[in-house]
């Protein structure tokens, strides 16, 4: 087997230094009966080559991305990432390291996650942000969390504009937890009422923008009535992609930020693994979950990089740590700060407005089809449009025709009628002028 | 001899480098993109017309300070990596080549699922093996790491015991356990109350009998232990856990230990989650990505979270919508989309390639490995408990009594001898715990130069006067010992321009 080095010979010698007669005398504690009745009916050892061929045709029967105009967003979305980014993320200094527990050989680890920390509070605008949780989902159910502990009350209020997989990874998080999570019903054609909904038995009110259906939002005015009610405001963000060219929530007052990474770190991977990013103030920060990099100083006077606040941690805190989060999305973060560190401010504007130029362009060509109608009038590089039928199966005969164009709202929200005629669709810079044409072609012909 | 100074700061190989923010040249980037198409702007008043303040660097910096800081990590690749509970096995390379392939990695969740069969049966093929190698009736994939596997084993658990209308407060957890274990039962709504261990680093049996009763809902044990042990009487447990009608959740952090040897459904678990960054082989990426599928018996199966893959005819569907269809008494979601599916690839690609004969050959090598540290260290160090130990051993430190010097200077001095340091002070119930654990992907000759780097230091400490010296240690990695005080009493957390800086940009 090509990834076990000890030889027979070798086994040999280390038992005889055991003073063991075999390998199974040292399993000796391992119950005999369930020693005696296990099987498994899995095939044995496989070649390198035989792997790549059975994994292949996995990979065949998809159809990925790179062979079909595709217009899909909904929290997880295709961008380019550069060729550099790849190369960096798979250095075995980065990949195959552990969690820097051990900061004096851990440097490199330690001031990437110090430099992503920066990066994630300047993007959103606020001061602190943590190492990254598991994914945008975890990451509005840990701000909720969060919030309880920081006004000691047990309900939030998440917005119907909210990712369903958000709102739905906090409430079942927050079930278990007795907080009564009220999410409002999804309704992407009208304005919610949110501000006469604040009241201060609330820990916090959950919004985001750009919203799940693409519409874009200025939360100051809710924010405000959130600080007078002593409720954090928790603002979610779509793609972080849009923060390269939209007002960042904390400038609107925001008290937590949270997103999904993955749309600048690399593939869409079916979804996974992504990168929770997640900022707040800094006079909230010990009740932070996460791990966190803090500046410090050797022995010699030199700067460097420890894993701190430590204390608000499993390892130390135990039942009483503000998360029981442990492996985070570390290398996940390395990308997605590898690449805001190949655009910088320039590139990372010039993404954005690519990116909603092209939304643009996608918007004006489906709103000239016959009975589409785009509803959001401000959007970033998503939006959902209304179709004169079922949008899952124009879904699928757009799909038929080598087009992904789009997501059926109903998806997410099989009990309300009243969204099965939404498409929720995305532009990026990956799309082109080309791609666009075809979606539309063929939305005209599914539609005629 | 002592170092020469440098005027670059520089020492060899070993090369400072600059927070990126301090390398910015204001517009440079390293990214061209295309021109804007014409279009009609609608982001309105939306737009932000202020400085975001990223630093501009071209690709060539970029590149370059990446691989400089990637240098100042030690890594698998790199050494010896026995960090205790951790299985730090290699990472094969084919793994990240196939996670990479167009037709699993430039997939979208929400593609028509006509179009993700491939990814579907990916996610089903994984599933199989989980669920075939510890003979478990299901398992719940999207569980992102160890920490949330527990989480959803005990929401499985608390969901049965809902569902029957028994409301059990309390969570027992041995003092041993990872600190996950009673995060994860708080997290859950209950109470932990702690299990004593007896003399020889196991559950004490008869105190856990003596604990059980109507307001248990679950014990949570990891097997093998955090001492490196396997809890023999682990049958004897469980069903003194079910006759008390409580559920058994086993901590699957140890299962390399006994992968491809037994089954966990013989040993009447209930639920246990699966690091595949651990025994599973997928890179732990600096702390993370992960992923913690859940295995669980028949009778917590109806409770798992969403979503998961059915098999319809000859193809694949997703139940994406707790309280419908298969998903009607799921508790609910506990992740974005459909789970790590990446890190299901590399585990996939791992798994089939040991095969069921390689996985009981690599859990063999694995304790072979660890028996071989614990008794050839043994000439010097003081074990915690005889053995024969599973895939890890723990050390105390009563070979150091006497002798000023501690776990944390050994481990310390262990990083100029070019090897990461076991994990230190864990289990806390072994004073000064040196806790190793070497997995099968180490050769007998990179053992053998650890044994002797090990050997050395104990004998060193030992033979007195080197207190100093070890408290002095690491002196030839790129950071001696850090000030943790200093950076938790006032913490900086974040890079913020110079007070001269900010007004100068301020002005502009």
């Amino acid at each position: 087997m090509r990834y076990l080095p000890l030889t027979q010979d070798n086994r040999t010698e280390m038992l005889a230094a055991i003073g063991a007669k075999n390998v199974d005398e040292l399993f000796c504690d391992l119950p005999k009966s369930a020693l005696a009745s296990a099987k498994f009916n899995l095939p044995n050892t496989q070649s390198e080559m035989s792997v790549e061929r059975d994994l292949g045709k996995m990979a065949a029967k998809n159809l990925n991305c790179g062979q079909a105009p595709s217009f899909l967003g909904a929290g997880n979305y295709r961008h380019h990432t550069p060729a550099s980014l790849d190369y960096i993320i798979q250095r075995g200094e980065f990949l195959t390291a552990y969690t820097p527990y051990q900061p004096e050989i851990s440097q490199g680890t330690l001031q990437a996650i110090y430099e992503f920390q920066t990066q994630v509070a300047l993007m959103t605008g606020m001061e602190v942000a943590n190492a990254s949780m598991y994914d945008g989902a975890t990451a509005c159910s840990e701000a909720v969390a969060m919030a309880c502990r920081v006004t000691k009350r047990t309900r939030a209020l998440i917005s119907g504009k909210v990712h369903p997989h958000y709102a739905d990874v906090t409430s079942t998080s927050m079930k278990f937890l007795n907080v009564d999570v009220d999410c409002l019903a999804p309704d992407p054609f009208n304005v919610e009422d949110l501000i006469g909904r604040v009241d201060s038995s609330l820990a916090c009110v959950v919004v985001q923008t750009p919203s799940f259906f693409g519409h874009l939002s200025n939360f100051t005015a809710l924010a405000e009535a959130c600080r007078s009610a002593g409720v954090l405001l928790v603002v979610c963000v779509s793609d972080p992609v849009s923060l390269g060219a939209l007002i960042p929530p904390g400038r609107m007052g925001a008290d937590i930020v949270v997103a999904d990474g993955q749309s600048l770190a690399g593939p869409m991977g079916f979804g996974g693994p992504g990168v929770g990013l997640f900022a707040t103030r800094e006079k909230y920060v010990r009740q932070m979950p996460g791990r966190l990099a803090g500046e410090t100083t050797d022995e010699d006077g030199r700067r460097g990089w420890v894993l701190t606040l430590s204390t608000r941690e499993q390892h130390i805190r135990r039942e009483k740590a503000t998360s029981n989060i442990c492996t985070n999305s570390g290398l996940i973060a390395l990308a997605f700060s590898v690449h805001m560190t190949l655009l910088g401010e320039a590139g990372f504007k010039r993404l954005a407005k690519l990116n909603h130029a092209m939304a643009a362009v996608l918007a004006r060509k489906l709103a000239s089809v016959k009975d589409v109608r785009v509803l959001p009038s401000n959007y970033f590089n998503e939006f959902v449009v209304e179709l004169p039928k079922d949008a899952a199966e124009v879904a699928e005969q757009l799909a038929a025709r080598g087009i992904l164009g789009g997501i059926p709202v109903s998806r997410f929200y099989p009990t309300y009628p009243e969204l099965t005629d939404l498409l929720l669709v995305t532009a990026t810079e990956t799309n082109t002028m080309e791609d666009i044409d075809a979606f539309t072609g063929a939305l005209k012909e599914v539609l005629s | 001899m002592t170092k020469p100074t440098t005027a670059s700061g520089h020492a060899g190989l070993q090369l400072e480098q600059a927070l990126i923010f301090e390398q910015d040249t204001p517009g440079a980037t390293a990214v061209d993109l295309p021109d804007l198409p014409d279009h009609i702007d609608t982001m309105g008043e939306f737009e932000n017309k202020d400085a975001i303040g990223l630093p501009g660097l071209s690709e060539p910096e970029v590149v370059r300070h990446y691989t400089r800081l990637s240098q100042k990590n030690y890594s698998i690749d790199s050494g010896f990596y026995p960090l205790g509970s951790c299985t730090m096995k290699h990472n094969p390379r084919l793994n990240e080549k196939m996670a990479r392939l167009p037709g699993l990695a430039d997939i979208h969740p929400f593609q028509p699922v006509s179009t993700v069969q491939g990814a579907l049966e990916l996610i089903d093929t994984c599933a199989h093996w989980l669920t075939e190698l510890t003979g478990m009736a299901a398992v719940a994939m999207s569980p992102a790491a160890g920490a949330h596997g527990e989480l959803c084993g005990l929401m499985c658990i608390k969901s049965a015991h809902d569902a029957a209308g028994s409301s059990r407060s309390i969570v027992l957890v041995p003092d041993s356990a990872h600190g996950t274990n009673p995060a994860t039962a708080a997290l859950c709504g209950y109470t932990v109350e702690s299990i004593p261990a007896n003399a020889e680093g196991r559950v004490d049996l008869g105190a856990l009998k003596s604990r059980l009763g109507p307001d248990i809902a679950a014990v949570m044990i990891t097997n093998p232990n955090t001492c490196g042990l396997f809890e023999r009487e682990c049958i004897e447990i469980a069903d003194a856990v079910h006759e008390a009608g409580a559920y058994f959740y086993m901590d699957g952090a140890n299962f390399n230990a006994i992968v491809g040897r037994l089954r966990l459904s013989d040993l009447g678990v209930d639920a246990m989650h699966i690091n595949l960054h651990k025994t599973f082989s997928t890179p732990h990426g600096g702390g993370g990505p992960g992923a913690g599928p859940t295995v669980i018996s028949k009778a917590l199966a109806p409770f798992a979270p969403v979503p998961f893959v059915v098999r319809k005819g000859d193809g694949y569907e997703v139940e994406e919508h707790a309280g419908f269809g298969a998903a009607k008494q799921s508790y609910g979601r506990m992740k974005g989309f459909h789970g790590q599916f990446g890190v299901f690839v590399r585990a996939l690609s791992y798994m089939m390639s040991m095969g069921v004969d390689g996985l009981k050959q690599a859990s063999g090598d694995a304790v072979l490995n660890a028996n071989y540290l614990l008794a050839r260290l043994s000439a010097e160090l003081t074990p915690a408990y005889p053995g024969p130990c599973m895939h890890e051993a723990v050390f105390d430190d009563r070979f150091l009594k006497g002798t000023g010097v501690t776990t944390l200077d050994i481990a310390k001095a262990l990083i100029d001898e070019g090897f990461h340091p076991p994990t230190m002070y864990f289990p806390l119930v072994v004073h000064g715990a040196l806790l190793m654990e070497p997995t099968e992907t180490e050769s007998k000759a990179a053992l053998d130069q650890f044994i002797e780097s090990m050997l050395h230091l104990a004998r060193k400490a030992k033979a007195g006067d080197a207190a100093e010296a070890f408290k002095a240690a690491p002196q030839l990695a790129p950071r001696r010992r850090l000030d943790e005080t200093k950076a938790a009493r006032k913490p900086i957390l974040r890079w913020k321009p110079s007070e001269d800086a900010a007004a100068r940009q301020a002005a502009e």
